[in-house]
């Protein structure tokens, strides 16, 4: 999940790394009065989750609070790749001699994570270790041992930055190192590091991502913040039919029935498990067909719940039909998942044989499956049928069959 | 013959009395010649018995009851207690530890990863179903009851390595209904970190005569195919590959993660696109579709 600026900011601070006088505003007179407290030129910043600020017109500099307040204003109002942002940094303008770079990521394939520091900073880091290798360190570091400042001085130090800048951004690398572990990031950038022209250093710009399995553990912080648990803080937010998804996954805790995502076709999918259902996903677009959603089932979710998931996806505005399918099951079972779409058609007032598309879930209690789906006249397939070929009928069935090239 | 475990493999479960691991011990006893299961772990649970396996408290009494070192151990503890747990199995000279638990933060599988490789030891997992010898040995849920198992895998040649467990089971029979077995399949989880990636395996597939090819399921999110690519091109392999690569949608969705927590796309390196470019350069060849695995694989294994 990533954070707003202001809030990788406050845990930037509470790690112990210095950063520039700020005030996080939710209306121009807000910001005004941060302005007037930091007594200076500001910067007004766009509080969104998404790049760009600065292109789209999110960044805005001011001499005076009154002029913060009408940057406030419309910074407040201006919607940036789809997002309204939460509200506006008001930052003091430091004075910047030099902007340096440090970063902290996991490499998945040493399995430890790797700190960053390059003499280049303010721009993109990938851009800087594309065009000048030479000034980008890396250095990977145990998970168990403690972290200790010279880890932070060597990295530094190997693309020749001495002096005073040496001991000065050196507890800075190892404290961004440390809340990096600490609070389960995936990402803590600082990016422009400051040197001001007395030689101190400072966080002009601070990123950070947690990752989703970190939450539970991290609820102090994320409470600290105000980060709610309802937030999701993916690329984008949830619509209220993949909201309605997951409290069909939450009213109880036998296996999966979520993880919906919302597309705009007219072939409900329901299907699973985790490989499963980006396999069909693929496959369904592959054919030409229009998938209305994504989605999981997995874990072997009660008829409740599967029965919840397929009325969602049929009672969403546009869908004609749905696709029951899901790689071969051992531990969820066929019937189960069968008898779900089935009540939830018969609920609806639908035919299952006309609403049902096709169902292809092969494996465990499958016998029993089969005969509850021939029984509703449903038309199915076992194993002998692929993930691929299913989907192909699943499409062929909402849409007809396709139209030879011309 | 096998990589990893063979009917002679003795091991643990740890967190037994839980539902899913109860099921997971009754299967791994009913399939093939039937798995060695020496004990089980919950602490607290000393003396009682899952499906005639003994219960302990502790890792140590497990091994002190077998009387010699035990080989593997299956865990299926909560997210927040799994990183003790496979430390406690580590330090007690378990050699192999498979994960099943998932969501499973990241800095806690690195802890497990560098405690393993210090010991001698490796990781399967997190968040996968184990592995599968067929007809002879499976540790972990993968194939689900010995019934749904001996259906969808048959022993022969072919080596499979898969990002998700379901999948697994899927590719396995498709190879198994067109006459191609598996020596053994390994279900390696859908984490961004995880104790063995396909490059790490492949040099025991390498070292295994039986295997004759390797079947891949991959997905976006990591470097662990770019991983795979160099490490055939620079070993010169004798195993030819053919790989799925599943989620190819997600590239037009940058920022969301879909199906596994490792499928979470963290720069241009990771989308399917890349991937299978990757891939194709290392002469893996990527299907579009898993029914035209066993023709492909068939193929190349008479080239």
């Amino acid at each position: 999940m990533r954070f707003f600026e202001y809030e990788s900011r406050a845990i930037v601070a509470k790690a112990g790394i210095p950063v520039t006088k700020h005030g996080f505003a939710k209306t121009a007179e807000e910001a005004r009065a941060i302005a007037s407290e930091i007594d200076g030129p500001v910067v007004i910043k766009s509080q969104v989750l998404t790049g760009g600020r600065m292109k789209a017109g999110g960044v805005q500099f001011a001499d005076t609070p009154d002029e913060a307040a009408t940057h406030a204003e419309h910074v407040l109002g201006l919607e940036i790749n789809g997002h309204m942002p939460r509200g506006v940094l008001v930052d003091s303008r430091a004075d910047v001699a030099h902007e340096y770079y440090a970063g902290v990521v996991w490499d998945g394939i040493r399995k430890r994570p790797v700190m960053l520091f390059s003499d280049m900073g303010g721009i993109d880091i990938e851009e800087v270790a594309e065009k000048h290798p030479d000034h980008v360190a890396r250095a990977h570091f145990s998970t168990r041992a403690p972290f200790s400042d010279w880890q932070a001085k060597q990295l530094i130090a190997s693309i020749g930055v001495t002096g005073s800048a040496l001991t000065r951004a050196t507890p800075i690398v190892a404290r961004l190192a440390r809340l990096f572990l600490q609070y389960d990031m995936t990402l803590a950038e600082i990016n422009p590091l400051g040197e001001l022209s007395d030689g101190s250093f400072i966080a002009l710009d601070a990123h950070m991502d947690m990752e989703n399995e970190g939450r539970p553990r991290q609820k102090a912080l994320l409470k600290e913040l105000g980060v709610g648990d309802e937030e999701t803080r993916q690329a984008r937010e949830p619509t209220p039919f993949e909201l309605a998804g997951e409290e069909v996954d939450a009213q109880d805790h036998r296996g999966v029935a979520g993880n919906v995502t919302e597309f705009d076709g007219n072939l409900g999918l329901v299907i699973g498990a985790g490989g499963g259902s980006l396999t069909l996903f693929d496959a369904v677009r592959a054919h030409g067909g229009n998938p209305a959603n994504y989605c999981e089932i997995g874990g072997n979710p009660s008829v409740r719940k599967a029965c919840g998931l397929a009325k969602l996806v049929l009672q969403k505005p546009g869908v004609e039909q749905i696709a029951v399918m899901m790689s071969i099951v051992s531990n969820t079972r066929v019937d189960i998942v069968a008898r779900g779409a089935i009540k939830a058609c018969i609920e609806l007032g639908y035919d299952p044989a006309e609403k049902i598309a096709f169902f292809r879930i092969p494996g465990a209690w499958e016998d029993e499956g089969f005969k509850i789906l021939r029984k509703y006249g449903v038309e199915y397939a076992d194993r002998s049928v692929s993930l691929n070929e299913a989907a192909r009928r699943a499409v062929e069935k909402i849409q007809g069959p396709p139209t030879p090239a011309t | 013959m096998s990589i990893l475990i063979d009917a002679e493999t003795t091991f643990i479960v740890q967190g037994i009395t839980g539902r899913e691991a109860v099921n997971l011990t009754r299967e791994c006893l009913d399939y093939g010649a039937g798995a060695k299961i020496v004990g089980g772990v919950t602490p607290g649970r000393l003396g009682r018995d899952v499906h005639g396996v003994p219960v302990f408290d502790t890792v140590a009494q497990a091994v002190e009851h077998h009387g010699s070192a035990i080989d593997g151990s299956v865990v299926t503890v909560p997210p927040a207690f799994t990183l003790d747990a496979v430390l406690e199995a580590l330090e007690n000279g378990i050699k192999l530890v498979v994960i099943v638990t998932e969501r499973i933060p990241r800095g806690d599988v690195a802890q497990m990863v560098e405690v393993a490789s210090e010991l001698g030891a490796r990781i399967i997992g997190p968040n996968c179903l184990g592995l599968i010898v067929p007809d002879v040995v499976k540790m972990g849920g993968i194939g689900g009851p010995a019934k749904n198992a001996a259906q969808a895998y048959s022993p022969g040649p072919v080596g499979v390595i898969s990002r998700s467990g379901g999948m697994t089971t899927e590719m396995s029979s498709t190879l198994t209904a067109a006459g191609l077995g598996q020596s053994t399949a390994v279900s390696i989880g859908g984490d961004a970190i995880i104790g063995s990636s396909y490059a790490e395996l492949m040099p025991l597939f390498e070292a295994d005569e039986q295997t004759q090819a390797i079947v891949i399921y991959t997905e976006p999110g990591g470097r662990m195919e770019a991983e795979l690519a160099r490490w055939v091109t620079e070993s010169g392999s004798r195993l030819p590959i053919v790989a799925f690569m599943a989620g190819r949608f997600m590239d037009e969705m940058p920022g969301m993660s879909f199906g596994h927590a490792g499928t979470i796309v963290e720069g241009k390196e990771d989308t399917a696109t890349e991937k299978i470019a990757r891939l194709a350069e290392a002469g893996i060849t990527v299907a579009e579709d898993i029914a035209d695995i066993p023709r492909i694989v068939k193929e190349k294994m008479g080239a």
